[in-house]
């Protein structure tokens, strides 16, 4: 008697979640559909009702701002390709299990090495140099801010994610402190459009897509053909398995940093000599972070990463034009983003995990 | 007189940071790294400058508060652990139910919370939370009349007591009781937490919702206090410092109020040094990271583990089916 | 009064279709020690989790203190004051002693550290522990850690004590005190369940033993009623037939020449004390012992990857009187070599380059005229893995953890493959024509089952994870081939093509070392096997001639104080 009771009173709890071993494609694909689906349906149903308009009139009018004019098409495309760049940057350091917060400052740096580059000796160069030595010491310096926080993980394990979140905070300073030295009254550089590259067909965007495209395409080759690349998924994987094949683990740690610095910095680079020509403390605008979103929701995939980039810069650009027209505020874009970032981050688990329901029929006997 | 101002000034600033920083502390000593702090602190903010925009038309304009002054005070500030505990929820959701990578669902909640909060200051009058300041700011009355010894130890509003108070209780519910044992615990070794019978998963949100909450206020001092009841979109980057100091304090929540006030002092140091450039200022403000990066480069170097972050810091907790 | 503190009753646990135990019946009276002794993989450790709450029975029933009980969590188990120390400590690094004990427990009133402090005092001096209830974790001993651990099972009020293997990771003076500890606690009236390996303290220190084969419960017996030999009988139980195939060895050239090597774990404990053997190209050599004797160390230290206190690991290439080749040799090399007069010719003149056109020195060398004057012999103790294989010794290792360092996880079958040989040849990029043409080949030959050479190795079953590894290893052409426990978890079928695949090395003149955990397996696969306990070697025995029973004895002798036995 005592003995049924007490196997009744064992009960599993009605749902365990299970690790996946195995996911059609398909379904991984659906799975992360149906998550911006229902994040765009919330979106529009709030932006509804804030704005009692049709809510097809309000995604009309988001793809009126991404698409509505070939001004806004190229600068949705060079937007997204600027960071796509930042994102390639940051991917080989994840992949190595490496979280490099720093890209905001790390491309910051390269804007603002480039900025004192035509600032001081843009005179004095002839252009084509200025060009080609700002571009090197641009990339050299956000190398540089990038292997300080490697060299420490690498040496004695200091927390990567906390360092590189630091440096963000000093480059941000090292450009204020530019700007108060050399800025007019209100603390900002006069663009110095004298030393920009050469406009292609109809402004810098052109250039952007096109390097960063290639960046895309060599950091691919890169990430999945060579052997350094190699070298750093073994070490991402499995530090164990790495050391006994004979890989040196810091020196993969700190070569790595130098790739995602030095890329980063090219990109602040450009964002200047091919944009603005000035540097603010809000060049990188947060993209350093965004990035960080684009390349492990494109699963540092550079080829998937494309697209992350592109519906991030979509729904940017996108959410602000319609929260302009409906005089909502700006804001709008960035609640949009995260939304939308939050639910495939959370969709994320019904891939990995299967959800199993305790089948009730066990007790009939 | 100016290092009286300048102490002032910097404990002010620090105690602000030190919302931030005790409300992580929390969260961190849980074994999550919360990098939506910036976000929380700003929905925070906002949810209490909103509150106090609502009580400001309820009571019929100025004159009505000032016969609620204790209101007008505690509203926000219940609004603004209302805020912060809702985005910790959400967080906490993502991180522990859904099993999601802690940092990027940290960066996403700040882009949230961030927009939300702007969102929200957009959409109320700023003069009517601006009107609740005064009794954020109001200071004991006999402060002026200790001169500068009272300037130094009463001449602050009432968040300033509150963010100590809370350090030290935090503190004491950390070190001294079983709640803080057991938190302690799931932020050192889930697994162990687990096999002891705590309930990780109930420890995690409950940390994260306290010490979201508890962060806001920092943001809701900043507004309300430091500035006099006017928003500046700023609070993000506080709320990076607040990340920032955490590791200053190595995770002690009292050593904190030293190592805010400190924070602080670097912060406004500038402000006070005579003959110094505006740049060379900015140069000042760089220290506080400085300092962080130093302290974290020691604390690896030393590898003494009383000072290291809780030792599951960062990782999911799922307990594998047999 | 009822004198039995804790019964079982035809208790049976299956995982998946394999039974773990099998109408497992076994009773604990109060105030006995019980040992419980059995090999590898008997059912031991499942059985006493289940009296721990770990699992769960499918059927059987328990009762403690003649009343049925439900035990399905550790909570459950220290409700019935059942308590059961683990192999694996499960400790907070950074809180006290004190803190780890009061751990999770639901007590009314208020929470004082100093209060837990002198209760634990209390216990620790009624029993005779050595213990600060202040002192950190991450400051202590082994040791001590396992006092924590017991500690915290009395201060939950524990009367049956359950200790998995306590003394494994203990130095005999240690032993020694913890055995003194327990019969204090079985004279206070605690019943006292304890696993282990060892005869010699099976038999000093229990009442009782209770003796365990494949899941089934053979006997227990009175302690004072038995011996070691009659034990040894009961856990090997009688011999079973595998029929695998084995070759005479042939050639046999000593290939690896360990000598001496000592290692030392992070708490100073030698986990490997005074280890010779050779291990000969063209036989297999097994290592049996009881898990945790040193085993891993033993091979990850030949692997390069554990340093060593001292000794030597010796490769040999017989060379003596062989020609050389360019294919071991850089042409810098031979000169070097020749200069130091390490050759000479087929007429036994010695040889000299003194004056000779390098594309002379190179014709000779070609031709097969200039020949070794003595073996190649290279010391590989403090290579690095890296090192070693640039000496061109070709060392394949099938570690114990397949997904933890001899493969990686969520890498493809082609990119596994290459983990070996990827760095080969000048260009920057990777050559996956080669690694590719490998994991087909692999495949089509091992019939492993995966859906395409592209599929995450996580995703495969372990046999086939096993086959992947195996396969690259011999695909690399070793001259010493190590494998670790590789039929662990691995169907009737696929033991055999593993089998059958170190049969062969052996056939091509490999070295092949076998660390088993069944005697059976052992005995019929290997040469000669050499038996481990506690990082010593405590025989080396000719596996065509040798017992079960022989085994067994050596692999339970206890640890040899100064380990005079080998001189």
């Amino acid at each position: 008697m005592s003995k049924q009771a007490s196997v009744k009173k064992h009960t599993e709890p009605l749902i365990h979640i299970t690790k996946r071993t195995n996911i059609s494609p398909l379904r991984a694909i659906l799975i992360r559909a149906i998550a911006v689906l229902s994040s765009f349906i919330i979106m529009a149903l709030l932006m509804f009702l804030l704005t009692k308009e049709n809510p097809i009139t309000l995604i009309t009018s988001m793809f009126q701002g991404a698409f509505g004019t070939s001004l806004r098409t190229w600068v949705l495309f060079s937007d997204t390709a600027i960071l796509l760049g930042i994102a390639l940057a940051l991917t080989p350091a994840f992949k190595m299990k490496f979280w490099n917060c720093g890209g905001e400052g790390q491309v910051m740096v390269g804007s603002l090495v480039a900025a004192m580059m035509m600032f001081f000796v843009g005179d004095s160069l002839p252009f084509p140099l200025l060009i080609l030595l700002t571009l090197l010491l641009s990339t050299a310096v956000g190398g540089l801010w990038g292997v300080i926080p490697a060299f420490f993980k690498a040496k004695w394990n200091a927390n990567e994610t906390l360092f590189t979140l630091m440096m963000n905070y000093i480059a941000i300073q090292f450009v204020t402190y530019f700007l108060k030295l050399f800025g007019n009254a209100q603390g900002n550089l006069d663009p110095m459009l004298q030393f920009a590259i050469p406009k292609i067909f109809n402004g810098p965007y052109f250039l952007n897509i096109l390097l960063i495209l290639v960046i895309c395409a060599i950091m691919y080759v890169y990430l999945r053909f060579s052997k350094q690349g190699y070298e750093i998924s073994v070490v991402g994987e499995s530090e164990r398995t790495a050391k006994y094949f004979g890989i040196n683990v810091s020196r993969v740690i700190i070569r790595t940093m130098v790739i995602s610095g030095a890329l980063c910095g090219l990109i602040g680079f450009l964002l200047v000599a091919n944009g603005s020509c000035s540097v603010t403390t809000t060049i990188a605008g947060g993209r350093g972070f965004t990035a960080i979103l684009v390349s492990w929701l494109g699963k540092f995939n550079p080829i998937y990463m494309i697209l992350t980039a592109f519906l991030v810069v979509f729904l940017q650009r996108g959410t602000s034009f319609t929260g302009e027209i409906y005089r909502l505020d700006t804001s709008m874009a960035d609640i949009f983003i995260g939304a939308v970032l939050l639910f495939i981050i959370g969709c994320e688990f019904f891939i990995n995990y299967k959800i199993n329901f305790r089948k009730r029929d066990k007790e009939g006997k | 007189m100016t290092l009286i101002t300048f102490l002032v000034s910097a404990i002010k600033f620090g105690m602000v940071l030190l919302f931030g920083s005790t409300g992580e502390t929390i969260t961190e000593k849980s074994g999550h790294l919360n990098l939506g702090l910036p976000g929380i602190m700003c929905v925070g903010t906002a949810c209490g400058c909103i509150a106090e925009a609502i009580f400001f038309d309820l009571v019929g304009g100025r004159r009505g508060m000032e016969n609620l002054a204790f209101l007008a005070v505690l509203i926000p500030i219940l609004a603004t652990l209302i805020g912060g505990a809702l985005m910790g929820l959400i967080f906490s959701f993502l991180t522990v139910t859904l099993h999601a990578n802690q940092n990027v669902t940290g960066l996403a909640m700040t882009t949230l919370g961030v927009g939300i909060s702007d969102f929200l200051i957009a959409s109320v009058d700023g003069y009517k939370f601006t009107a609740g300041a005064k009794f954020f700011n109001t200071s004991l009355p006999f402060a002026d009349d200790l001169g500068a010894f009272g300037k130094l130890f009463f001449s602050y509003g009432i968040m300033i007591y509150l963010s100590i108070a809370v350090a030290i209780a935090t503190s004491l519910v950390l070190n001294r009781t079983k709640v803080g044992l057991h938190l302690r615990a799931v932020g050192e070794n889930p697994a162990t937490a687990d096999a002891a019978g705590i309930n990780v998963t109930k420890y995690r949100y409950v940390a994260t919702c306290t010490g979201s909450a508890i962060a806001g206020l920092g943001g809701l001092m900043f507004v309300m206090d430091y500035l006099n009841g006017n928003w500046e979109y700023v609070i993000d980057a506080i709320g990076w410092l607040c990340v920032a100091l955490v590791i200053f304090t190595t995770w002690k929540p009292v050593f904190g109020i030293f190592c805010s006030i400190v924070f602080g002092a670097f912060y406004v140091a500038a402000e006070y040094i005579p003959g110094i450039s505006l740049a060379s200022k900015e140069i000042f403000k760089m220290l506080p990271f400085l300092v962080t990066i130093i302290v974290l480069i020691m604390i690896s170097v030393k590898n003494k583990k009383e000072n290291q972050p809780p030792a599951s810091l960062g990782q999911s907790y799922f307990r594998e089916e047999r | 009064m009822n004198t039995v503190a804790l019964e079982l009753k035809n208790i049976s646990k299956k995982f998946g279709d394999k039974y773990a135990n099998k109408n497992v019946s076994l009773t604990l009276h109060h105030g006995e020690i019980l040992a419980i002794l059995g090999e590898n993989g008997s059912g031991k450790t499942s059985m006493v989790n289940m009296v721990a709450g770990i699992y769960y029975p499918d059927e059987g029933e328990i009762f403690v203190d003649g009343n049925p009980a439900v035990i399905t969590s550790p909570k459950d188990a220290f409700g019935y004051k059942i308590g059961m120390i683990h192999q694996h400590f499960k400790l907070v690094d950074v809180f006290s002693a004190s803190e780890n004990i009061v751990l999770g427990i639901k007590e009314p009133g208020k929470f004082k550290l100093s209060e837990v402090d002198k209760r634990v005092a209390e216990i620790t001096q009624k029993y005779g522990f050595q213990l600060n209830p202040q002192k950190k974790i991450h400051e202590m001993s082994v040791s001590e850690k396992q006092t924590v651990e017991i500690v915290k099972v009395l201060y939950r009020g524990a009367d049956i004590l359950i200790l998995d293997e306590p003394t494994a990771v203990l130095t005999p003076q240690e032993i020694e005190k913890l055995f003194e500890i327990l019969r204090r606690m079985r004279d206070d009236g605690k019943s006292i369940i304890i696993i282990t390996h060892k005869m010699n303290e099976v038999l000093s220190l229990s009442d009782r033993v209770a003796v365990m084969r494949k899941g089934e419960h053979i006997a227990t017996v009175e302690t004072k009623n038995t011996n070691e030999k009659e034990l040894t009988e009961m856990m090997m139980g009688e011999k079973v037939e595998l029929n695998i195939e084995r070759s005479e060895p042939k050639n046999l050239v000593d290939r690896l020449v360990i000598e001496n090597i000592c290692s030392k774990n992070e708490e100073g404990l030698p986990v490997l004390n005074n280890v010779s053997f050779t291990a000969r190209g063209g036989e297999i050599l097994g290592i049996a012992g009881i898990a945790g004797s040193g085993q891993r160390e033993l091979l990850e230290s030949i692997a390069g990857l554990l340093p060593l206190e001292s000794g030597s690991i010796i490769f040999n290439r017989p060379k003596k009187g062989l020609p050389v080749s360019f294919y071991h040799k850089s042409f810098t090399e031979v000169l070097a070599l020749a200069e130091q007069g390490k050759f000479h010719y087929e007429d036994g003149t010695p040889v000299s380059f003194d004056g000779m056109h390098h594309a002379q020195i190179r014709e000779l060398v070609n031709e097969g005229k200039i020949l070794f004057n003595e073996d190649d012999v290279t010391n590989l103790r403090d290579k690095t893995p890296l090192e070693i294989r640039e000496l061109g010794v070709r060392l394949a290792f099938v570690p114990e953890d397949r997904l933890g360092m001899g493969l990686v996880g969520n890498m493809d079958i082609v990119d596994n493959v290459m983990l070996r040989s990827y760095r080969r040849g000048k260009s920057v990029f990777l050559d996956r024509d080669n690694p590719h043409d490998l994991a087909m080949h692999l495949i089509k030959e091992l019939n492993i089952v995966t859906p395409d050479e592209h599929t995450p190795v996580r995703k495969l079953s372990g046999g086939n994870i096993q086959k992947v590894l195996v396969g690259r290893e011999i695909a690399a052409a070793p001259s010493v081939f190590m494998a670790a426990y590789p039929v662990r978890g691995l169907d009737i079928n696929a033991s055999y093509g593993i089998y059958n695949m170190l049969n062969k090395q052996k056939e091509q003149g490999v070295a092949v070392i076998f660390v088993g955990e069944d005697l059976d397996v052992l005995i019929e696969l290997c040469d000669r096997i050499v038996v481990i306990a506690s990082g010593e070697i405590t025989g080396i025995v000719d596996a065509r001639s040798t017992t079960k029973e022989e085994i067994g004895l050596l692999m339970t002798k206890n640890r040899l104080e100064g380990g005079s036995e080998n001189e």
